[in-house]
């Protein structure tokens, strides 16, 4: 493999080939789990893990699959690999992966792990589809971090980072500070909004991904 | 017990619309919201496939998975616990179903099977369902609460993806600017109206 190609292969679909922007795939948990930045940071690490090592295996035994089973046995690896994650966020970092609660399971049937399996993994050999993998986890995080960022510093004035325990980014009324709440942000709509935006600010650098209808 | 019932039909398809205060089935929600036709084919296969897998999710989970749930085979299973499991049953559980439920249709209602063709090996893999099998799994729910639940979580969904698609089929005419045309424009569409579904919240029957 030329270290060109791999490269396109990792950063492509981080802005230019977007799975959420442009692909359409894995909206459905974006969304739920963007009201805490520490939240939306766990939920993307699993789905890249997820995806990368997915792709991996899928593209390990692609010679030995009959086409006619091959979803189910996809279906397998993917959801062997999120039990994995699962049991793990369940023993280091139980908080979190109790607000997480069916979002975490539900990656088996994020379509960017399946998408990639079928779109990416089947063509490809192992190491450049465990890269295709890690891109696209990348382009999904850089949507969920930047929603997560977003919702928690407006929706409610602080800033959870992991590790390093939260932050207040703007002082609330409540505490004596200056900012009053957008409750707005922490309700479902504010998610879809800001993704049309971010959707809208992408075609706007990016001209050529604009829909024709 | 009838007010239970009740009150699950009206909050899955109302304030816990599964499409739009849980953003489950997202993936085909938008994509295949173009016109209203499709959007209710869909709709009505999403109903079936939740009716029947929701209810035969939960036998297996209270009488396979759950911890002491095994008791049946024999006293000595009282502390196995295979809720690990969850997860690769309830998917294998809905693959099965709906690969039946192809076999079914195509012997039997052929007509049904013919207009809802791709969209039921689709489903599969749509978010709403799994979700709705472990949102059922988590709010504890009796046999009986998850047959209502499945049915009523299936036609919220169904409402949604209808109601969308019409509102689209209008967009269609108006003048978008570049960028948002398509995929933006519909996400700010589903945002108002996932506002306009947080107006259910507060109602409790």
């Amino acid at each position: 493999m030329s270290s060109q190609k791999a490269k396109d292969v990792l950063f492509d679909p981080v802005f230019k080939n977007n799975p959420i922007a442009l692909q359409i795939l894995g909206i459905c948990s974006a969304l739920a789990v963007t009201t805490r930045f520490d939240k939306a940071f766990v939920m993307a690490v699993s789905v890249t893990v997820v995806t990368a090592f997915s792709s991996m295996f899928v593209s390990i035994i692609r010679n030995y699959i009959p086409t006619s089973i091959r979803i189910i046995v996809e279906m397998t690896i993917i959801s062997t690999l999120v039990i994995l994650v699962d049991q793990f966020l369940k023993a280091f970092v139980p908080a979190i992966a109790d607000q997480l609660s069916v979002f975490v399971g539900l990656i088996i049937t994020n379509c960017i792990v399946m998408g990639r399996a079928e779109g990416f993994a089947l063509k490809n050999s192992p190491g450049l589809s465990f890269l295709d993998g890690i891109g696209n986890g990348l382009g999904y995080s850089v949507i969920l971090l930047t929603l997560g960022l977003v919702r928690e510093i407006f929706g409610s004035g602080s800033l959870s980072l992991p590790v390093f325990g939260t932050l207040t980014v703007l002082p609330l009324t409540s505490d004596g500070g200056f900012y009053v709440r957008n409750g707005l942000m922490l309700t479902p709509p504010s998610a879809f909004f800001l993704i049309g935006l971010f959707i809208w600010g992408l075609r706007t650098v990016y001209p050529n991904q604009v829909e024709k209808d | 017990m009838v007010q239970e019932h009740l009150s699950i039909l009206f909050s899955s398809v109302f304030s816990e619309n599964l499409a739009l205060s849980f953003f489950l089935g997202m993936c085909t929600f938008l994509a295949l919201s173009k016109n209203v036709k499709t959007a209710m084919m869909l709709g009505v296969a999403v109903i079936v496939v939740q009716g029947i897998t929701v209810p035969v999710n939960n036998l297996i989970f209270t009488y396979f998975l759950k911890k002491g749930a095994l008791v049946w085979i024999s006293p000595s299973f009282a502390d196995t616990n295979l809720e690990f499991l969850g997860l690769i049953s309830y998917i294998g559980t809905i693959a099965a179903m709906v690969q039946i439920l192809e076999l079914f249709l195509d012997r039997y209602v052929p007509a049904l099977y013919n207009t809802l063709g791709i969209f039921l090996p689709l489903i599969t893999v749509n978010c709403a369902i799994l979700g709705g099998s472990l949102l059922m799994v988590e709010k504890q729910m009796t046999f009986a609460h998850s047959l209502n639940y499945g049915f009523s979580s299936g036609l919220g969904w169904a409402v949604a993806i209808t109601a969308l698609a019409g509102v689209r089929e209008k967009l269609k005419y108006n003048d978008i600017p570049a960028g948002l045309r398509g995929l933006g424009i519909t996400f700010i569409t589903v945002g108002l109206m996932a506002m306009a579904f947080l107006a259910f919240a507060g109602i409790k029957l």
